[in-house]
C-alpha cells in the first residue's frame, strides 16, 4: 500500500529567547536572534520521512515565508524530503492565520495527489496552533491535531495517536487528512553529509508566487486578514525581591527551610 | 441585542472548568455592554446540567445532544457548531484555548472567514463592537493587541487559568436543539482512549517545579513536594523528552500557575517558562548558573547544586515543616 505524497509545511522561526524588543519604537528585533525550523516542523518532518520509509510515497515541504528562508528548505531536503516549495511574495507580508491558511492550501493543492499533509503542532513565535485546521478546513479534508504517531492499517486509512487532558486517544482517519504533530514526539535525524551537499549545491527547489496559486493580491497579507494588531506590548516581569542565597550547601539549606516553614505558617 | 457566545467544553457530561473561566469573563463583557450571553454546550445527555453554567454568566444555554457528542471529536463537533453559527449568526464566538477549543475554532474561524486571536490573557470589546485582545507571543514576553476587523463571529481563544470563574448569576434559560448528524458520513472515528491521572496545576496552592538541572530524575523534586504538600510541575524539555506529561509543564504554551508558593529547581528561566510563574504569590529557586535568568523572577534564588540542597532540605523540614 504505496503512499502517494506526504506533504509537511514548515516554518522558520527565531528563537523566542534572542527576540528583543524595543519599547520606544514598539517593535521586535529578531536581527540579533538565530533562525530554525520551527521545532515542532521538524518533528512533522521526521514522521513523514518515517512514514516514507515504511510506506514509500513522496516527502514534499511547503512554506511560506521570504526568501532568506531557502536554506532552511534545503536542509530539509538534505534530511530526506523529496522536493521543496517556498511561497513566496511581498504581497503576503503581514498575513493573519485567515490567509496563511489559505495560501498553504492552494499551494497543497497545486502539490496535488496528498494522502497525508503533516504539519508541527504549533510555532514557536506566534504560537496559534490555528493554521492546521485552518488548511483542512480550506482543503475540505478531515484533521487531527496534537498527534504522535501515524500508523497506516489499510489502503486509504491511518490510525493515530492523539494527545488529550490526561492521556491519549486513538483515532482511525480517512486519507486524504492533515495532521498537526506534537513538539518533542520524535528524534529528527541528521541530514546526510552527502545529501547535504547536493541540496545545497545542486538542489532548486520550486518558489511560487501568489499569482501561481491563483490568488490576488486583496486575498492575502494585510488585506485579507481578519485581525490587526494595534500595538505590541512588553510584559514587565512582576515585582519580586530577588534575594539571593549563598553558601554551603547546608547553610542554604537551613535558610531555604526557614523561609518555607515561615510562608508555610 | 449582540450575543456572545461560548464554547461550553465537556467530556462525559463534565464541564471542563477553563469552559466557566470564559463564561465568566464574558458575562463581565456582556454587562458592562448590555449584550447576552449564550453558552453552547455539546454532549451526551447533558441538558441537566446546562441550567446551572447560568451561575457562572450565562443568560441562556443552547444544548446539543447525541451519542456522538459525548466527547470531542472535531468532525461532528465542526459540523453542529458550524450549523448553529450558520442559522443564529452570533456576534462573538469565545473558547477557552485548550487542545479541542483551540481545534474547534481554528477549523470554525475559516469556514466563516472570520478572525481568530489564539489565546488571549486580556478581552473586551470595544465601543464600535470590535473584539480587541491580548496575544502573547515569542514565549509570552511579548503582547500584541490584536483587533477584529473582518468577519463574523468574531473569534477568540482564551489563555487557561488567566480568568477566575465567580458563582455570581442565577440559572440559564435552556434551548434543547436537534443534532442533525450522520455518524456514518464521518472520516475520523476514535477506537481507543486511555487516561492516566489528571492534575490541573492552575489550581494548585503550591507547586515544586523540576527542570532540565534534574537531569530528567524528579526523585528528590517528588519527595520535595510531598513533604510540603505540594504538586510536582516541570519545565517544558522535560516534557519533551518525555519524563512527565504534556499537562504538568509550566509556560505559555502550558499551564500558568496561580499558586501560594512554587519552589522551582534546576530550571534557568527561558521567557516562555517565566510567563507560567507571573502569578505565583512567592518564588523559591534554586540553580547552579549564579547568572540564570530564573534569578530575576524569583524572590528568593539559592545558588548551588540541587543534589546537594534539596537532600538537606528534605531532612530539616522533615524536623517539622
Amino acid at each position: 500500500m504505496g503512499l502517494r505524497n506526504i506533504v509537511v509545511t514548515l516554518k522558520v522561526t527565531p528563537k523566542p529567547e534572542e527576540i528583543r524588543f524595543d519599547p520606544v519604537t514598539k517593535t521586535i528585533d529578531r536581527s540579533k536572534a538565530t533562525n530554525e525550523i520551527n521545532p515542532a516542523d521538524k518533528n512533522a518532518l521526521e514522521m513523514a520521512l518515517q512514514l516514507k520509509d515504511r510506506y514509500g510515497g513522496r516527502v514534499i515541504v511547503v512554506s511560506m515565508g521570504p526568501p532568506f528562508w531557502e536554506p532552511f528548505l534545503k536542509l530539509a531536503v538534505a534530511m530526506g524530503a523529496d522536493d521543496a516549495v517556498l511561497v513566496s511574495d511581498r504581497a503576503l507580508a503581514g498575513s493573519d492565520t485567515l490567509p496563511t491558511s489559505l495560501t498553504l492550501a492552494r499551494a497543497i493543492q497545486r502539490i496535488g495527489d496528498y494522502d497525508i499533509i503533516l504539519t508541527g503542532e504549533e510555532s514557536s513565535d506566534g504560537g496559534t496552533g490555528q493554521v492546521p485546521p485552518g488548511i483542512a478546513e480550506w482543503l475540505g479534508i478531515p484533521h487531527v491535531t496534537y498527534i504522535t504517531s501515524i500508523e497506516i492499517i489499510e489502503p486509504g486509512k491511518a490510525r493515530v495517536k492523539r494527545t488529550i487532558k490526561g492521556g491519549y486517544e486513538i483515532l482511525e482517519v480517512d486519507m486524504p487528512f492533515l495532521a498537526s504533530v506534537e513538539l518533542g514526539c520524535n528524534t529528527p535525524r541528521f541530514p546526510d553529509f552527502r545529501r547535504k551537499r547536493w541540496a545545497e549545491r545542486e538542489f532548486k527547489l520550486k518558489t511560487w508566487s501568489i499569482a501561481d496559486l491563483g490568488l490576488s493580491p486583496e486575498e492575502v497579507g494585510f488585506k485579507g486578514s481578519a485581525t490587526t494588531v494595534d500595538t505590541l506590548m512588553e510584559l514587565k516581569p512582576p515585582e519580586r525581591l530577588r534575594s539571593r542565597i549563598t553558601g554551603a550547601p547546608d547553610e542554604i539549606a537551613e535558610e531555604l527551610a526557614r523561609i518555607i516553614r515561615e510562608l508555610l505558617r | 441585542m449582540r450575543d456572545i457566545w461560548v464554547f461550553i467544553e465537556q467530556d462525559s457530561g463534565v464541564v471542563e472548568e477553563s469552559s466557566l473561566e470564559v463564561l465568566t469573563k464574558a458575562r463581565e463583557i456582556a454587562d458592562a455592554r448590555g449584550y447576552l450571553v449564550t453558552g453552547v454546550l455539546l454532549g451526551r445527555g447533558v441538558r441537566g446540567i446546562a441550567g446551572g453554567l447560568g451561575r457562572y454568566g450565562a443568560h441562556r444555554v443552547i444544548v446539543v445532544e447525541h451519542p456522538i457528542l459525548e466527547s470531542y471529536l472535531g468532525e461532528p463537533y465542526a459540523s453542529v457548531m458550524g450549523d448553529l453559527i450558520g442559522e443564529r449568526n452570533p456576534d462573538y464566538f469565545l473558547a477557552s484555548a485548550t487542545r479541542n477549543g483551540r481545534d474547534l475554532a481554528g477549523r470554525l474561524a475559516v469556514r466563516f472567514r472570520t478572525g481568530l486571536q489564539a489565546h488571549v490573557v486580556n478581552l473586551d470589546i470595544a465601543e464600535d463592537g470590535s473584539l480587541v485582545g491580548h496575544v502573547p507571543g515569542f514565549g509570552g514576553n511579548i503582547v500584541a493587541v490584536v483587533r477584529n476587523v473582518r468577519g463574523r463571529p468574531q473569534m477568540a481563544t482564551v489563555a487557561l487559568g488567566v480568568f477566575r470563574p465567580r458563582e455570581a448569576w442565577g440559572e440559564a434559560e435552556v434551548e434543547v436543539v436537534e443534532a442533525k448528524l450522520d455518524p456514518s458520513k464521518l472520516r475520523a472515528r476514535r477506537v481507543e482512549v486511555v487516561r492516566r491521572g489528571y492534575v490541573d496545576l492552575s489550581k494548585s496552592r503550591r507547586v515544586v517545579v523540576g527542570g532540565m538541572g534534574t537531569g530528567g530524575d524528579l526523585t528528590l523534586v517528588r519527595e520535595l513536594a510531598k513533604i510540603i504538600q505540594a504538586d510536582v510541575g516541570v519545565s517544558r524539555p522535560l516534557s519533551d523528552i518525555g519524563v512527565a506529561p504534556k499537562d504538568i509543564y509550566i509556560g505559555s504554551t502550558g499551564v500558568s500557575l496561580n499558586a501560594d508558593l512554587a519552589v522551582i529547581v534546576g530550571v534557568s528561566g527561558a521567557p516562555h517558562f517565566v510567563s507560567g510563574i507571573r502569578n505565583v504569590r512567592t518564588v523559591i529557586s534554586i540553580n547552579k548558573d549564579p547568572e540564570a535568568p530564573i534569578a530575576e523572577y524569583s524572590d528568593y534564588f539559592a545558588v548551588g547544586d540541587l543534589f546537594e540542597i534539596i537532600p538537606k532540605l528534605i531532612e530539616k523540614l522533615r524536623r517539622g515543616v
